[in-house]
């Protein structure tokens, strides 16, 4: 691996992918409208929980506001790189260009991971920023060493998890070619990160931390937030997540074995 | 349709949402400030799940991708309004997507028995009626933004905007009842709580206006309608192929 050489062509997808989606301009306005509105909604959704009820599953307005912050930072991340990228594996699967892209002197999950880039969900990513520094200060959360390096850890296995997760879906395009609605499947499910864990049975509970572990997501880097998470969990976090991103990519590699291109 | 099973039931796992708001509004007790009971709210969430199933829309992103890859030219020629071509694929994927929806209603119905009932005959045909007529009513706001490819060419953003609404606004995560007075008072005079919330009522037997909800579901049909024809025939004159 040659980080430079990497560094290098990355800048150049970043080039290219910027400049033809922002020939798109209104496209980028009625997505951030589009953001907002989806972040209004859910905090609406929110409120009518909340409306008869100081509690849900443990978790107060105020720090369940934390869950739609992260909620919103990891949406717009999906929406910026992992969705663009990733819907096109299934073109370059179907279309058979994917031959083009094996053939290229470079790490195949690497240009097909970070080719593209969808500007508009920065402002998603921001929008998720600010809602959290807010969340930082109605739930009075002093910002020390700690807190702020458990939480970038924290995060940044929850990115590894959903980047696996969407990864291991689109690789599955090799055996079915078409996996579109697997991935409205899992984007359905994503779903249930607006919401603290402890909110569901726990027939559901066990299944969202174990088979699909998007308890991991959004739930233990709110309890961070608030300092109520404890040890064993966050290092459980990082324990799935680099499990999660070694099998996405053996898983990967594997399944390259059964690629026979299209029409041949 | 029938080659492509497998795509349709996932199609019909990835609308389950109702079903995970149904744990949370049960699993919270939530449902008592609403006076709704258990069960009731349960057989709520299932219709709107049968509901959404048999309503959902994206004649945009067909509309969209055929308009990019200049597929809708030889459309044009054909005496035939391009749109009952996607009319009749919606159709047929809904028929093929009915067993599905069935096993998982089965499903749902072993995890919760005490929620099984049979809706009157009346009551089911009305049903029927009121869910064609939520799926008519969003095929034509789709097709009045699938024609706005003619002038952006992405029209599907401004669909990705206005299915936020829909989706917030029309009882599919939350019964509408229970939403505060301030949003109630407005709500009902949009087309948003008649694409789910009422013909999800009106199946699962919970208090709604029968013949209010149709009419209003009549109404926007026909409002929508003209404006859908305007702005085909606006579009047609301003189309030139791509590629061409």
């Amino acid at each position: 691996m040659n980080l430079r050489k990497y560094i290098k062509v990355y800048k150049k997808f970043l080039h290219t992918s910027l400049a033809s989606e922002l020939e798109y301009k209104t496209n980028i306005i009625v997505d951030l409208i589009t953001a907002i509105l989806s972040l209004i909604g859910s905090i609406f959704l929110l409120s009518i929980f909340f409306q008869n009820n100081g509690y849900i599953g443990g978790w107060k307005f105020e720090q369940a506001l934390i869950i739609q912050g992260i909620y919103t930072i990891l949406n717009g991340i999906t929406n910026t790189w992992f969705n663009p990228n990733l819907t096109e594996i299934v073109k370059h699967i179907r279309e058979g260009t994917l031959d083009f892209v094996l053939l290229k002197p470079i790490d195949s999950q690497f240009f097909i991971s970070l080719k593209k880039i969808n500007p508009s969900g920065f402002l998603e990513i921001m929008l998720g920023f600010f809602l959290l520094l807010y969340c930082i200060r109605i739930n009075q959360i002093n910002l020390t060493l700690s807190f702020l390096s458990l939480s970038l850890i924290t995060i940044s296995c929850s990115i590894c998890i959903l980047y696996s997760l969407w990864f291991f879906i689109s690789t599955t395009t090799i055996w079915f070619v078409k996996t579109w609605n697997a991935t409205e499947v899992l984007r359905s499910f994503l779903y249930i990160g607006r919401f603290p864990l402890n909110s569901f049975s726990f027939s559901l509970r066990v299944f969202f931390s174990i088979i699909i572990p998007i308890a991991f997501i959004t739930t233990i880097p709110s309890e961070v937030f608030l300092g109520l998470s404890q040890m064993w969990k966050i290092l459980l976090e990082v324990i799935v997540a680099s499990v999660f991103l070694i099998t996405s990519r053996k898983f990967w590699l594997f399944a390259l074995k059964y690629y026979s291109s299209a029409s041949s | 349709m029938l080659e492509y099973r497998v795509e349709i039931a996932l199609w019909a796992i990835s609308g389950i949402i109702p079903f995970f708001m149904l744990n949370i509004w049960t699993n919270n007790n939530l449902n008592e400030s609403i006076n709704i009971s258990d069960v009731m709210l349960s057989r709520y969430f299932l219709c709107a799940f049968f509901v959404r199933q048999f309503s959902v829309v994206w004649v945009v992103f067909s509309f969209e991708e055929d308009s990019l890859m200049g597929k809708v030219s030889p459309y044009l020629i054909q005496p035939l309004n391009p749109f009952f071509r996607y009319f009749a694929q919606h159709l047929a994927e809904q028929i093929t997507r009915f067993p599905f929806a069935l096993i998982i209603a089965f499903f749902f119905f072993i995890f919760n028995p005490e929620s099984i009932w049979i809706p009157n005959l009346g009551i089911l045909l009305l049903a029927i009626v009121s869910t064609f007529l939520s799926f008519l009513i969003q095929f034509l706001i789709q097709s009045i933004v699938a024609c706005l490819c003619f002038w952006t060419e992405k029209a599907s953003s401004i669909e990705r905007l206005l299915f936020i609404p829909t989706l917030f606004l029309s009882g599919l995560l939350a019964p509408v009842v229970s939403f505060p007075e301030y949003v109630k008072s407005w709500l009902y005079l949009t087309p948003f709580p008649y694409l789910i919330d009422f013909p999800a009522n009106l199946l699962s037997g919970n208090e709604t206006n029968i013949s209010g909800g149709l009419s209003m579901q009549i109404l926007w049909i026909f409002l929508l309608f003209p404006l859908f024809k305007k702005i085909w025939s606006e579009g047609t004159k301003k189309y030139t192929a791509m590629g061409s």
